[in-house]
């Protein structure tokens, strides 16, 4: 099982992901700079979180033109498992992987933070070593998560079940007092119609080790390397 | 050389958090007649071209694909040079 991190200029995240798959789980990883284009090796790819680019123009507006990125288009629609984390989501709305777009937070703020996540769904590759229904706890920091999409986009999320993750309070309500950015429906993760790309602003990657106070990020990364197993190594 | 000028505003209906905070602080600081600010980009592009109808093809299909997110965004290009 190979797992490729990749690296734009401007990501920050990048050793974090590598670092919690390669030394905390365990798995061959390897860096992906954004000028390579062979991705056959891979099993799964991490788009990190940072500030790609500076996030000139628009987060992730100039990322999705990078050379890897038509690679990571055509890993994902051969059913690769790729996972955008923050900057990493930012980049595969605008690569239009995922519908939707990123506005400014509500606040105007850049908010850091630990908040809790309702588990939408406890059966696609990402989630299924949760239960639907289940509440974590991973830590968020962006000052563009206020997910935005036309109510058109918004009702085939809902009638599809591709809402992964929302806003919610310690146990569970959904609510706009728990959403920290504004995000339509409380939306913190969704996913492709195929289920095997999925877009989330908070960092599972920064909650993996319970040196860092939580460990819930590694249902995330655990249910990833579970569904690759099922699936056979290449 | 042509040179055009491309005004990108956030599409109607989208919230503009910047735009309000901005409208709040005229109110502080007066304006209370100020009834709505939204907040756009203006962008110059210079071209090395003279065919003004092939720069205006190019131009809008930068803004389509690149300067401007069609989900959140309306683009506008105007040319204001032409030599």
């Amino acid at each position: 099982m190979r797992w490729g991190v990749v690296v734009f200029p401007g990501s920050n995240c990048d050793a974090d992901c590598y670092h919690v798959i390669k030394n905390v789980m365990g798995q061959e990883t390897d860096y992906i700079w954004h000028q390579d284009s062979d991705l056959s090796r891979f099993d799964a790819i991490i788009l990190p979180g940072g500030f790609s680019y500076g996030d000139y123009l628009r987060t992730g507006a100039i990322a999705r033109f990078s050379p890897v990125m038509s690679s990571v288009i055509d890993f994902a629609e051969k059913g690769g498992l790729v996972i955008g984390i923050c900057n990493g989501f930012q980049i595969l709305l605008e690569a239009g992987l995922l519908p939707g777009a990123m506005l400014r937070n509500k606040s105007l703020k850049f908010i850091c933070d630990s908040v809790y996540l309702k588990v939408k769904r406890g059966d696609t590759p990402f989630t299924n070593r949760m239960r639907e229904g289940q509440v974590i706890k991973i830590p968020i920091a962006h000052g563009e998560g206020n997910y935005y999409c036309d109510q058109e986009t918004l009702l085939r999320l809902k009638q599809e079940k591709r809402i992964v993750f929302s806003y919610c309070s310690q146990q569970g309500v959904e609510s706009t007092a728990f959403n920290p950015n504004g995000s339509v429906e409380n939306i913190a993760g969704i996913i492709n119609e195929k289920g095997n790309v999925l877009g989330m602003m908070p960092h599972p990657e920064r909650c993996s080790e319970s040196v860092l106070g939580g460990t819930d990020g590694r249902y995330i990364f655990d249910s990833m390397l579970e569904w690759l197993k099922e699936m056979g190594e290449k | 050389m042509i040179k055009a000028n491309i005004y990108v505003t956030l599409k109607e209906g989208v919230l503009d958090p910047q735009g309000d905070a901005v409208k709040k602080s005229l109110h502080v600081l007066g304006n209370r007649d100020v009834e709505e600010v939204r907040i756009g980009k203006f962008i110059e592009v210079w071209l090395q071209s003279s065919d003004e109808e092939k720069a205006r093809q190019e131009l809008e299909e930068m803004s389509d694909k690149l300067l401007a997110n069609p989900v959140i965004e309306d683009f506008r290009v105007e040319i204001v040079e032409v030599g």
